[in-house]
């Protein structure tokens, strides 16, 4: 039973095997559970540290009341929203209406199925652990289509915001939804061609094969692959995310609330929760893809986590993932909300040819090396990339040029 | 377990696909189109295809049936047609014939398919193999199909931008 499981999972070496079968089932279960709390508690405290370090970025002390430093304050919050009527517009499509909550929820938690959380690295170490006999990894799943299992459920996720705007039945969660789309749907785009420069370097789609790739600070994908991408892939998922300085699916002055303007109770808190759990596991994702996971940095040799044995990699992904949630608090705390047509035109003008010259250079880059040796021929592709960069970019600002000549000779559109 | 996940997966396809049929509400019809293709999706994950099933999901719920969605919300068509009104009178006995004519050409094909599908001899690729023995492919067996592909949707785009320019000028003129 448990091999035609692992067929059908294809997620972890450990259950092609026979034997034991009730015990592999009971650490499947344990990292299930785990993952679940987890997501939870971890989810409960970016809420608080993003109020806090909000309130201190603007002089205010931030929740204080619930708990030590306030660190219960989303609790009670939640306890708020769990006991708040539940609202059912009158003009709302019923049926999507309740299911939006869940397709919004249910692919950020999933997110965290093929995070590498941990596992020892170091050394060559191929970063399984052994418990009770079994060798597994520090992650639910590992599927061989590890990487674009995220770009599906974040595209699943879309479908949360959009049908919860649509069912509504109202004007300005509309609105909301239809920008949510439109702005995530753009910047897909630039997100799968800038994971496409890591793919490149690692050869791999598995999270834990991208992982194993990254064993030394010049091979981590941020190195690697010339930041650029890396670049691409934080703003792009800033957008993905619709946190600021991208909210405009949320912009009050505009749209009231966005999408779930029309929401309340348990159903608000579900998209609430969502929203922050897929900050904290996209921070994980890019943390697996650029920074090398649970990789340890080592500086002369040595490891800050070294003392910590099989737990170190844990800590290494706890610290650079809080690395990334600090920055995408102070993206909030500091950045000003773009405006529409500025998000379009980002997106479109600059993140997506910008991501696909440099991926085509990465490309050249990697086939020569594969091909020749020594740095001559490395640098002879690099000049004619520079040089075929340089004239698309000609050719993309006269194009652009032109464009905006007719534009103006026909005059406003509107 | 094999036979268990082949009826749950191929009643969302069929659910799936009664309910675009079904569904007079256009999101709805959707929704149900997005059933279908996860059903699909699953179908892929137990025949061993996981790239497959990933861009099943990428491609066709993730990007495809969104615009879909996109295009129903921005032009509010999401309300129940009168169906009394026919738009264009020959468009239902068409629709019929052609459907007649769809169903025939299927079942002909799956009862012909037992005697020219050879027993299947599965493809040794597990993991990134699938990826890289369904590249070689493309890019090899199937390249000319596969540019032609690309310029055939290139030739869709700049049409469209093409339409929708001189729609506007017309009405400024």
């Amino acid at each position: 039973m448990i091999t035609m499981i692992a067929t059908v999972l294809a997620a972890d070496p450990m259950l092609d095997t026979d034997k034991w079968w009730w015990k592999v089932l009971a650490i499947v279960a344990a990292k299930v559970l785990a993952i679940f709390v987890i997501g939870l508690v971890a989810t409960m405290l970016m809420v608080w540290f993003e109020r806090k370090i909000v309130s201190g970025m603007q002089n205010r002390i931030g929740p204080n009341k619930a708990g030590p430093f306030g660190l219960l304050q989303t609790l009670a919050d939640g306890t708020k929203l769990f006991f708040k009527e539940d609202l059912l517009p009158e003009k709302a499509d019923k049926w999507v209406f309740r299911l939006a909550p869940f397709l919004a929820f249910v692919p950020a938690f999933l997110l965290w199925s093929v995070i590498p959380l941990g596992g020892d690295f170091s050394n060559g170490h191929d970063g399984t652990v052994t418990w009770f006999g079994e060798t597994t990894r520090i992650q639910l799943i590992d599927p061989p289509i590890g990487i674009l299992l995220v770009l599906a459920l974040s595209s699943i996720g879309v479908y949360g915001i959009m049908l919860a705007g649509w069912a509504s039945g109202s004007k300005y969660p509309l609105l909301g939804s239809v920008r949510a789309s439109a702005q995530m749907i753009s910047y897909e785009a630039a997100l799968g061609l800038s994971l496409g420069a890591v793919l490149l370097m690692s050869g791999t789609l598995s999270t834990s094969g991208i992982v194993i790739g990254q064993n030394s600070l010049g091979n981590w994908n941020i190195v690697a692959t010339g930041f650029i991408p890396f670049a691409i892939f934080l703003i792009a998922m800033t957008a993905e995310l619709n946190r600021p300085p991208f909210d405009l699916v949320e912009a009050e002055q505009e749209l009231v609330g966005g999408f779930n303007t029309e929401y309340s109770s348990i159903r608000f808190a579900l998209f609430f929760l969502a929203e922050f759990m897929n900050v904290i596991t996209m921070s994980g994702i890019m943390v697996t893809l650029f920074l090398g996971g649970p990789q340890p940095l080592e500086l002369g040799g040595v490891n800050i986590f070294g003392w910590a044995g099989p737990l170190g990699g844990t800590l290494w992904v706890l610290l650079k993932t809080l690395a990334f949630l600090y920055a995408y608090v102070w993206f909030r705390a500091t950045l000003p909300r773009l405006r529409y047509d500025q998000l379009m035109d980002f997106g479109w003008k600059l993140l997506i040819p910008v991501a696909l010259g440099w991926f085509l250079v990465l490309a050249a880059l990697q086939m020569t090396r594969d091909k020749y040796d020594g740095l001559g021929p490395v640098m002879v592709t690099a000049a004619i990339g520079v040089v075929v960069l340089l004239l698309a970019y000609l050719l993309f600002t006269a194009a652009l040029t032109v464009s905006r000549r007719n534009r103006e000779r026909e005059g406003a559109a509107y | 377990m094999d036979l268990l996940v082949f009826i749950l997966a191929t009643a969302m396809v069929i659910a799936g696909a009664v309910g675009v049929i079904l569904r007079s509400n256009p999101v709805h019809a959707a929704m149900s189109l997005v059933l279908t293709l996860f059903g699909i999706a699953v179908h892929f994950v137990a025949l061993g295809a996981h790239f497959l099933a990933a861009v099943q999901v990428i491609v066709y719920a993730g990007a495809i049936v969104v615009l879909f969605l996109f295009v129903i919300m921005l032009l509010g068509v999401d309300k129940s047609e009168d169906l009394s009104i026919e738009p264009f009178p020959i468009q239902r006995p068409l629709a019929v014939v052609v459907g007649v004519g769809v169903s025939g050409l299927l079942i002909a094909a799956i009862a012909r398919a037992k005697d020219t599908i050879i027993e299947g001899v599965p493809l040794d690729a597990s993991g990134d193999q699938n990826i890289q023995a369904l590249a070689r492919n493309l890019f090899s067996d199937h390249v000319f199909a596969f540019e032609f592909t690309s310029i055939l949707l290139i030739v869709a785009v700049a049409g469209t931008v093409l339409l929708t320019r001189k729609e506007k000028k017309d009405s400024q003129s």
